[in-house]
C-alpha cells in the first residue's frame, strides 16, 4: 500500500495542518511544507513499476488500483515539487484561515497525485473531482476581487466536461460487459474492450472533451484566464504547474490506449485544435495588460503544443509533449510567482503601472528575464527541448499544421518580451515607489526552478528515460 | 391474526403503543425533556423491533400489509429520520409561543403513516398509510403558533395535497371499475390475463399517477411544493422532503413491482411510460432551472427536491426495460438512501440555525461568512451541498451513479441526457450558497449552537461522507433487498 500511502499522507497532513491552527498561526505552514517533503521522500523510496490493488465496490468491478509507472513517477515528481514551490511562494500571502489553505492546498495535490497513478477508471473519476472541490475554495476564499466569477466558472467547466467523462466511461464499461460478461472498471481489462467503432468515437469524444477542457485547448480555454488571474499565487502555481498536465495526461492514458482507432481518425481536428491553441493563445496574451492574466494565455499557447504532440502520433512528437508538460510546469509557476511577487509589492498586476522595474529591484529583473526566455523557447532550457521535439515529430504527419505551431513561437517571442520590456525595462514608472527585492526565500526556490529548467534544457534524457517505455507501449509509430 | 402476525407487525405495534404513551405523558405531565426523551425511546423501541419483526419472515398480514425485508429498510430509515426531526425541533421550537409537547405526538403518527405507506400492498393500505401521514403533516407544518407563513403554507398544503389525493382516489375507482381488484398481487393476475387496452383502465392509471405525482412534486404537480418547504418551520420542512416523499415512491416502486400495472414494455402501456418519461425529464430540467433563480435556501431545497425526484423516476423507468428487476431496486434504495441523507443534512443545519432568538435563516444572503462563525455545520452543509451536486465521495455521487449505470443498461438515453443537463445546471446554484458560506466579514449575528443540534448535523454529515466513500455494505443490504421483493407470495 505504498501508493495509497503516499494519498492518505497528503490527505492526512491537510487535516493535521488545518487542526494545528488552533496552536498557532504558523503551524500550518511548517506542517504542510514538513508533510510535502515528507512525501517527497517518500516517494523516492516507491519504485518505478509499484502497483497496488484492493477491493473496492465489487458490486460494479470497481478496484482501488494504483500504480506508477515512468510517466506517473514523472508527473508526481512534479507535482510534489510544484507543491512544496507552492507553499513557500505562499509563505508571506495568506494571513487568513492559514489552517484551512493549507489543508485544501494539500487536498488539492492528494487529487492530483491520485489522478496520475490511479488505474482504475471509476478511482481515477474521483480522484479527478477530489484535486477540483479544493480548488474550488482555494480560488474562492483566497482569490483576488472577482473571485466569486472565476471560482464558478472553473468549477462549472470543469464539472461539466466531468460528467460528459463519467458517462462515457460507464458507457464504455456497460459495452464492455455486454462484450465480455464482466462489469469492470480497471483499466487493464478495458484496454482490450471490443466496441463497435462508432460507439469508440463518440466516447472517446467525452474524454477528450473532458481533457481538453482542462488542458486547456482553444475553444474550452476561457475558464483559464479568470481563474489563474484571480487564484492565489499557491493556487495559480498549483493550476498551472499541475492542474492543466492532469490533461494531457488524461489524453496520453486514457485517450490513446482506450481508443486507439478513434483517436487516430479524429488526430487531424485534434492537431488543428492545438495548432489553434498555440496561435490564439498567443496572440490574445499579447493584447494583455495584466501581467498575469499574460502569463495565463501564454499557458494555453503552450499546451497547445502537449496537444500537438500527443496527436501527431509519433514517439519524438510525445516524448516532446512530455517535455513540454514538465518544463511548463516550471516555466509558467515561475511567472506566476513573480506576478504574486509583484502584486504583493505594488498592489496591482497592470502593467501600465510598472515599467523599470529592474533597477529597483535587480534580482527580481534578472530572475524574470530568466523565465521569460525559457517561455519563449530559448535553447538550453526545457521548453525548447519540448517545443522543437514536437515540432519534428508533427512535421512528418502534417506540414501546414507544423508550420502554424512554429510561427507560435515568434509569437511568444513577441508577447514574453513585450511582458519584460512593459514591467522592468523601459522608463521607471514615477509611481513607483521603494520595492523590496527577492529575499532568500524566494530567490532560493527561483534558482531551484532555473536549475531544474536548465537540466531539462541540456540533459533531458532523464526525463525521456522514464516516459520512454510508456510511449513505446502506447503503439505509436516510431 | 396469529402471533407471527403480531411479531411481523412488532414495529408497528411498538410505534402504536409508544404514541400513546407519549400521549398520555403530555397530556397528564408537561416537559419538553421528558416528551423527547420518551419519543426517542419509542422510536428507539420500534426501531429495534424490526429485527424480531424480520425474523417472522416476508408475510403478509391480512391482505393489506406485506412485512418483508423493504418494508423493514424503510420503516427503519423513517425511524432514524423521525429521531433527527424530534431532536432538530427541540431545538427549533424553545422560545418560540405556544404549547411545544404535542409536536412529538403528531410526529410519531405521521412516522407510522409512512411506515403504513412502506408495506403497503393494497389501495386501501395505501390510502391509508397517506392520509396517517398527511392530515399529520398539515398540522406539524402549521404548528408554530402567532406566525402567519406556516399558517400559509399548511393551508396551501392540505388543499393541494386534498386535491392530490381525491385525485388518485378516483384512479383506484377506475382500476376497480376495470379490473376489479384493489390488492397489488390481485392487480398482477389481472395484468397477466386481463384486457390491459382498456380505456377506463388507463384513465384510472393516469389519474393515480398524477395523484402520486401531486405527493413526490413532480413538475406539473409541484406548485404547492416550494411555497409549502418555505412557510413550514425548517424541521417539518426536512422531514417532508425525506419522509413523506420516500414514503411515496416506496409505495409506487412495490406497487409497480407487484401490480405489474406499470409493466411498461406491455400492450397498452405505452401512454404511462411515456408519461413518466415527460414528468420526469421536466422535473429534472424546470426543477432545476428554477432553482436557479431562488434566493431563499428552502425554496432552493424544495426545487432541487423536485428534480432529484426527477431523478429518480430512472430508476422506477428502467423497471420496465430491464431483464433484471432487481437492479431497478436497488438503483431506487440505493438513491434514496443517499437522497434522505443528504437533504436531512443541508435541512439540519438550516433547522439548527433557525432558533427563536434569530427567527427562520432563509435567505441565503444569511449564509454569509458561516464558514467563519460555524465551521462544523458550514461543513456539513458543504457536504450534504457537494453531495445534492453529485460531486464524488458523497453519499449524492454514489445515488447518482447508480442512476446512470441502470439507464445506461436499460439505455434511457433521453432521461440519461436530462440527467446530465439538469445536474450542470444544479451545480451552479448549489455552489452559490457555498461561495455565500465563505465570504469574509459578514456581519450576521453569531449564536451558539445547541450540543444536540451539532452532533446531529455531524451524524448526518458523516453519513453522507461514510455512503460515498465506501458504500459496499449499504449496496449489499439493497442488493439482498431488491433480489427478495420478487419472491415474496
Amino acid at each position: 500500500m505504498q501508493l495509497l500511502g503516499l494519498i492518505l499522507l497528503l490527505l492526512g497532513g491537510g487535516a493535521l495542518a488545518a487542526l494545528s491552527q488552533r496552536l498557532h498561526r504558523n503551524a500550518p505552514r511548517w506542517l504542510a511544507l514538513g508533510v510535502i517533503a515528507a512525501a517527497a521522500l517518500y516517494l523516492l523510496a516507491i519504485p518505478v513499476g509499484a502497483a497496488e490493488q484492493a477491493a473496492w465496490i465489487p458490486r460494479f468491478g470497481i478496484s482501488l488500483i494504483l500504480a506508477m509507472d515512468g510517466l506517473s513517477y514523472a508527473m508526481v515528481a512534479l507535482t510534489l515539487f510544484l507543491g512544496l514551490i507552492a507553499i513557500v511562494s505562499s509563505w508571506s500571502e495568506v494571513n487568513e484561515s492559514p489552517g484551512f489553505f493549507q489543508f485544501n492546498l494539500l487536498w488539492t495535490l492528494a487529487g492530483v497525485v491520485g489522478v496520475f497513478t490511479a488505474l482504475d477508471l471509476f478511482l481515477f473519476f474521483v480522484f479527478w473531482e477530489v484535486m477540483l472541490v479544493p480548488m474550488y475554495f482555494l480560488i474562492a476564499i483566497w482569490g483576488h476581487e472577482a473571485r466569486a466569477y472565476a471560482a464558478m466558472k472553473f468549477f462549472l467547466f470543469t464539472q461539466i466536461s466531468g460528467l460528459l467523462m463519467l458517462f462515457a466511461m460507464l458507457t464504455l464499461v456497460y459495452l464492455n460487459y455486454q462484450a465480455s460478461g464482466v462489469i469492470t472498471f480497471a483499466y487493464a481489462d478495458l484496454l482490450h474492450a471490443e466496441i463497435d467503432p462508432g460507439y469508440a468515437f463518440l466516447l472517446m469524444l467525452g474524454f477528450f472533451v473532458a481533457f481538453v477542457v482542462k488542458l486547456p485547448g482553444v475553444p474550452f480555454h476561457t475558464w483559464l484566464p479568470d481563474a489563474h488571474t484571480q487564484a492565489p499565487t499557491a493556487g495559480s502555481v498549483i493550476l498551472a504547474g499541475i492542474l492543466l498536465k492532469t490533461g494531457a495526461y488524461g489524453l496520453l492514458r486514457f485517450v490513446v490506449p482506450l481508443f486507439p482507432e478513434a483517436a487516430l481518425d479524429f488526430r487531424w481536428p485534434a492537431m488543428l485544435l492545438g495548432a489553434v491553441s498555440v496561435i490564439y493563445g498567443g496572440y490574445l496574451a499579447f493584447s494583455q495588460s495584466d501581467f498575469k492574466r499574460l502569463v495565463a494565455y501564454s499557458s494555453i499557447s503552450h499546451m497547445g503544443f502537449v496537444l500537438l504532440g500527443v496527436f501527431a502520433w509519433n514517439t519524438v512528437a510525445v516524448q516532446g509533449a512530455v517535455v513540454q508538460m514538465v518544463a511548463h510546469g516550471f516555466s509558467t509557476a515561475a511567472l506566476f510567482m513573480m506576478a504574486g511577487a509583484l502584486q504583493q509589492r505594488l498592489h496591482t498586476r497592470e502593467m501600465g503601472q510598472m515599467g523599470g522595474l529592474w533597477l529597483k529591484a535587480p534580482r527580481m529583473g534578472a530572475v524574470a528575464l530568466f523565465f521569460v526566455a525559457a517561455s519563449l523557447g530559448m535553447p538550453g532550457l526545457g521548453n525548447f527541448v519540448g517545443e522543437f521535439m514536437v515540432l519534428v515529430g508533427a512535421f512528418q504527419v502534417d506540414v501546414p499544421l507544423t508550420i502554424a505551431a512554429a510561427i507560435g513561437i515568434i509569437i511568444a517571442a513577441v508577447y514574453a518580451l513585450s511582458l519584460m520590456q512593459r514591467s522592468f525595462q523601459g522608463e521607471p514608472n514615477p509611481a513607483v515607489a521603494a520595492m523590496p527585492d527577492f529575499g532568500f526565500r524566494e530567490l532560493s526556490v527561483m534558482i531551484l526552478m532555473m536549475v531544474a529548467l536548465v537540466w531539462l534544457g541540456v540533459y533531458p534524457e532523464t526525463l525521456l528515460n522514464l516516459s520512454a517505455p510508456v510511449v513505446a507501449q502506447l503503439g505509436f509509430t516510431p | 391474526m396469529t402471533a407471527l402476525d403480531f411479531q411481523a407487525l412488532a414495529p408497528h405495534l411498538t410505534l402504536t403503543g409508544g404514541t400513546l404513551v407519549v400521549l398520555l405523558a403530555v397530556s397528564f405531565w408537561r416537559s419538553r425533556r421528558t416528551t423527547l426523551a420518551l419519543t426517542l425511546l419509542s422510536l428507539t423501541a420500534a426501531f429495534i423491533a424490526l429485527w424480531p419483526g424480520l425474523d417472522a419472515g416476508p408475510r403478509a398480514v391480512t391482505p393489506l400489509l406485506m412485512l418483508d425485508a423493504y418494508a423493514a429498510f424503510f420503516n427503519g430509515l423513517f425511524i432514524l429520520i423521525g429521531a433527527v426531526t424530534a431532536l432538530l425541533v427541540h431545538r427549533y421550537l424553545q422560545g418560540r409561543a405556544g404549547s411545544q409537547e404535542e409536536f412529538h405526538v403528531l410526529l410519531l403518527v405521521a412516522t407510522l403513516g409512512a411506515m403504513t405507506l412502506a408495506s403497503a400492498q393494497h389501495f386501501a393500505a395505501l390510502l391509508l398509510g397517506l392520509e396517517i401521514l398527511s392530515i399529520s403533516l398539515y398540522a406539524m407544518v402549521a404548528y408554530p403558533e402567532e406566525d402567519n407563513p406556516p399558517l400559509e403554507a399548511a393551508l396551501k398544503y392540505l388543499v393541494l395535497s386534498g386535491v392530490g389525493s381525491t385525485v388518485m382516489l378516483f384512479g383506484m375507482a377506475l382500476i376497480y371499475h376495470a379490473t376489479g381488484a384493489l390488492g397489488f398481487a390481485e392487480l398482477a393476475a389481472f395484468v397477466a390475463t386481463g384486457d390491459r387496452a382498456d380505456l377506463w383502465l388507463t384513465a384510472g392509471q393516469v389519474l393515480f399517477i398524477i395523484g402520486i405525482a401531486f405527493k413526490l412534486s413532480l413538475i406539473p404537480f409541484h406548485m404547492w411544493t416550494p411555497d409549502v418547504y418555505q412557510g413550514a418551520p425548517a424541521p417539518v420542512t426536512g422531514y417532508l422532503a425525506t419522509v413523506s416523499k420516500a414514503a411515496a415512491f416506496a409505495v409506487l416502486l412495490r406497487f409497480a413491482v407487484d401490480a405489474r400495472l406499470l409493466d411498461l414494455s406491455g400492450a397498452g402501456a405505452v401512454p404511462v411510460a411515456t408519461l413518466f418519461a415527460v414528468i420526469a425529464v421536466l422535473s429534472m430540467v424546470v426543477g432545476n432551472v428554477l432553482a436557479l433563480l431562488q434566493d431563499s435556501v428552502k425554496r432552493l431545497l424544495a426545487y432541487s427536491s423536485i428534480a432529484h425526484v426527477g431523478y429518480l423516476m430512472i430508476a422506477l423507468l428502467v423497471l420496465g426495460v430491464l431483464p433484471n428487476e432487481a437492479m431497478a431496486v436497488e438503483t431506487a434504495l440505493m438513491f434514496l438512501a443517499g437522497y434522505l441523507a443528504m437533504t436531512l443534512a443541508a435541512f439540519a443545519v438550516v433547522s439548527e440555525l433557525s432558533a427563536a432568538a434569530v427567527g427562520e435563516r432563509d435567505r441565503i444572503a444569511e449564509y454569509r461568512g458561516l464558514f467563519w462563525r460555524h465551521p462544523l455545520l458550514a461543513s456539513v452543509l458543504t457536504a450534504a451541498l457537494l453531495s445534492l451536486a453529485g460531486i464524488p465521495l458523497t453519499a449524492g455521487f454514489i445515488a447518482k451513479f447508480y442512476l446512470f449505470a441502470a439507464g445506461v443498461e436499460g439505455a434511457l438515453w433521453g432521461l440519461l441526457w436530462a440527467m446530465i443537463v439538469g445536474s450542470a445546471i444544479s451545480i451552479y446554484y448549489y455552489l452559490k450558497i457555498v461561495f455565500a458560506m465563505t465570504v469574509r466579514g459578514a456581519d450576521a449575528p453569531a449564536i451558539p449552537a445547541s450540543f444536540a443540534g451539532l452532533a446531529t448535523a455531524t451524524v448526518l454529515g458523516v453519513v453522507v461522507l461514510a455512503l460515498g466513500i465506501y458504500p459496499t455494505p449499504l449496496i449489499e443490504l439493497a442488493s439482498d433487498i431488491a433480489q427478495g421483493l420478487r419472491l415474496t407470495p
